[in-house]
């Protein structure tokens, strides 16, 4: 779960690590008395999206007077947001953050993340930190340097000073900062802390002049009260009501609702529609721990959308999730719903004749294949390609 | 025969009381696996499902020389769970349950570093060898013993191939589910080692998916020498959107995650047979193994 820059940088301040100065703007005249409270010399204006790559889709802007701030602000909000990393359409923006621009000095990129072998934290830093980062690193352009941290107890002093140093870091500032890290990240149960740009202002001063953050939504039991710390996080889409009825769900830009269980499954069959010409209209993973009832609301979440021109159902029934639930929840849901999208279902593995008798029975608009090759092909000719 | 649990697997069940631990416990010995116990702090004395229950797993493993787990209770316990059974020193411990704290497994993977035990999973269906030994939650009805062995980073996804291969008459000698999470037990590579190794083993296929870096390891493990077995892989996710989380985790946004396709090309060029969907595994396999 990634946190806005905002968020982020509050909980990262709150452990010591230095942030600029910055309001929360949701109109124009918020953003006058944010920048009447920070009193700076120059602004940014940032966009509050989970995404990254706003740097170079245009979500940060520089004003030298409150009036350009107001000007930026109001050209920002309610616009949607298109980065390498978001959905096709973008994320609209409903807040921008507003903060004192600093004169920067130089750059650095700097990350704590887990290392999956090792199960230590990992220090991960770049001397090019700053927009085109991720870019570079993508192309394989970019010195990316990492240092393996312990799990538990302080980062040896020498083993941290000279991979600092090696960076051209001025140690006795960024080593503290360093710490401080390390301590949040493994208290607040993060998975990530991205500092880029790490940067030294003129005055001399080290400071992470944009942060993120992510948590694990996993640990949020001995975290409460989470949900509710992202004041800037975007409202409410299918994809968070869908979560709370233990269904992974993304919305993709297609014309063919997919209702899959497992992950990989989901994945495989988005594979098979693609390579086929089609456009899924989503990714869907029922969780093992879903009920007939959240299988519901999770169709529902496709019955209620307009570009959804057809649904297909492919699903291998396991020891945990069995046919027959989910074609339950499936037979709810239409049972519900004004819309009778034409379905195409393809059941297989545990109580699968049961499920298969269940959606023919109850009412569905559904057409019964015994292979998936099949089923998406005739998927395709109903959604139209 | 089969990889990592065999004739001489004796599984003890850490959450046995649960309604999950209960069914699928009751479920493996129905299958004829060899459960000796169940570990429940609290409740050492009682018997569930006709084992022993102990408080804690060194009295388990004391009292009925049990040397595999499967673990199976709620996430926040975990940790604990498996850091007893590591100290304990069973042999294979297989952890079913999902969602399990990304720091917690750190702390496992740390307690893991001198320890001799197979860890399996977490968020992993568990392992198979047909007819023999279940320890873990998948279906059954399908499976067929055989010399394919499957190792696997989705649970849904090995159930279709599985039943594709068994409707092919290609049977399994060992299925593993290496799990879902980016911080896991063993990976790709040492279920390719033990399955050179196992006679019984005519071909291997793999599982694969974006994130982590499991392909991109038996990539390189698989060109360094002559596997000697062919190796068939399927890496779902060729077309998922960049950055964004589809179910597992195990992707970082950013620092370059690595897409299917370039996994497909790593594994291509170590020789391995790629599939486009599951329903082409039986196909590659039937080429390869008749020839």
């Amino acid at each position: 779960m990634s946190l806005t820059d905002i968020a982020s940088k509050k909980l990262l301040s709150s452990a010591g690590i230095p942030v600029p100065e910055g309001r929360l703007a949701k109109n124009a005249q918020d953003a006058l008395l944010a920048c009447q409270a920070i009193g700076a010399s120059k602004y940014a204006v940032k966009a509050q999206i989970k995404a990254g790559g706003r740097g170079l889709a245009g979500g940060i802007t520089f004003a030298e007077t409150p009036s350009e701030v107001q000007t930026s602000t109001s050209a920002m909000l309610d616009q949607p947001l298109v980065t390498n990393q978001t959905a096709r359409e973008g994320e609209i923006v409903t807040t921008v953050l507003i903060e004192e621009a600093m004169d920067l000095e130089r750059s650095w990129y700097l990350a704590l993340l887990l290392d999956s072998h090792s199960g230590q934290p990992m220090l991960v830093a770049s001397k090019q930190g700053g927009v085109e980062f991720e870019q570079r690193a993508r192309m394989g352009d970019a010195d990316i340097r990492s240092l393996l941290l312990p799990g538990d107890g302080d980062p040896d002093r020498r083993e941290l000073e000279s991979f600092l140093g090696a960076l051209d870091m001025e140690v006795e500032a960024v080593a503290p900062i360093v710490h401080s890290a390390l301590k949040a990240f493994i208290k607040e149960d993060m998975t990530l802390i991205e500092l880029n740009p790490f940067s030294q202002t003129r005055a001399g001063n080290w400071i992470a002049i944009d942060a993120k953050v992510a948590l694990d939504p996993s640990a949020a039991f001995r975290h409460a009260g989470r949900e509710a710390f992202d004041e800037a996080a975007a409202p409410e889409g299918p994809e968070q009501e869908a979560q709370k009825s233990n269904i992974n769900f993304v919305k993709l830009d297609g014309n063919l609702g997919v209702v899959v269980n497992g992950a990989g499954l989901g994945l495989a069959t988005n594979d098979m529609i693609i390579d086929a010409g089609g456009r899924p209209a989503n990714f869907m993973d029922i969780r093992t721990t879903a009920t007939s009832l959240d299988i519901a609301r999770g169709v529902d979440l496709l019955l209620k959308d307009r570009s959804v021109r057809a649904i297909l159902i492919n699903v291998h029934g396991g020891g945990m999730t069995v046919c027959d639930t989910i074609a339950e929840g499936v037979s709810i849901a239409y049972a519900k719903s004004e819309r009778k999208t034409p379905c195409i279902a393809r059941l297989a593995g545990v109580n699968a004749e049961w499920g298969n008798r269940i959606l023919s029975e109850r009412g569905v608009p559904v057409e019964l294949f015994e292979e998936p090759v099949s089923a998406v092909e005739r998927a395709l000719t109903v959604a139209g390609r | 025969m089969s990889i990592y649990v065999g004739e001489k697997t004796r599984v003890l069940v850490q959450g046995i009381t649960g309604r999950a631990g209960t069914f699928y416990t009751d479920h493996a010995m129905r299958y004829g696996t060899t459960y000796v116990a169940g570990v429940r702090p609290g409740k050492g004395g009682d018997s569930h499902l006709g084992l022993p229950i102990f408080d804690d797993v060194q009295t388990a493993v004391q009292e009925t020389g049990a040397n595999a787990s499967l673990v199976i209770v709620p996430a926040p316990n975990v940790a604990d769970a498996l850091i007893e059974a590591i100290e304990a020193k069973l042999e294979v411990v297989v952890c079913v349950t999902e969602r399990v704290p990304q720091h917690d497994m750190a702390r496992v993977k740390r307690a893991l570093k001198d320890s001799k035990t197979v860890l399996i999973g977490p968020n992993s269906q568990g392992i198979l060898t047909p007819d023999h030994c279940k320890i873990g939650v998948m279906p059954t009805q399908h499976a067929k013993p055989g010399a394919v062995g499957i190792v696997s980073r989705s649970a849904s996804l090995t159930s279709e191939v599985l039943a594709q291969c068994s409707a092919n008459g290609l049977g399994q000698s060992t299925t593993i589910g290496i799990g879902g999470d980016a911080l896991h037990g063993i990976g790709f590579v040492d279920c390719l080692k033990r399955f050179k190794q196992d006679a019984d083993t005519k071909a291997v296929v793999l599982i694969g998916e974006i994130g982590g870096d499991e392909e991109e390891q038996a990539a390189e493990y698989l060109s360094q020498q002559e596997y000697g077995k062919p190796v068939v892989a399927l890496v779902v996710g060729r077309h998922a959107p960049r950055g964004r989380r589809m179910g597992h985790a195990g992707t970082l946004p950013g620092v370059g995650s690595p897409g299917a396709v370039e996994k497909i090309n790593r594994l291509s060029s170590a020789g391995v047979l790629i599939a486009d969907h599951p329903g082409e595994i039986p196909q590659r396999l039937l080429e390869v193994m008749n020839t």
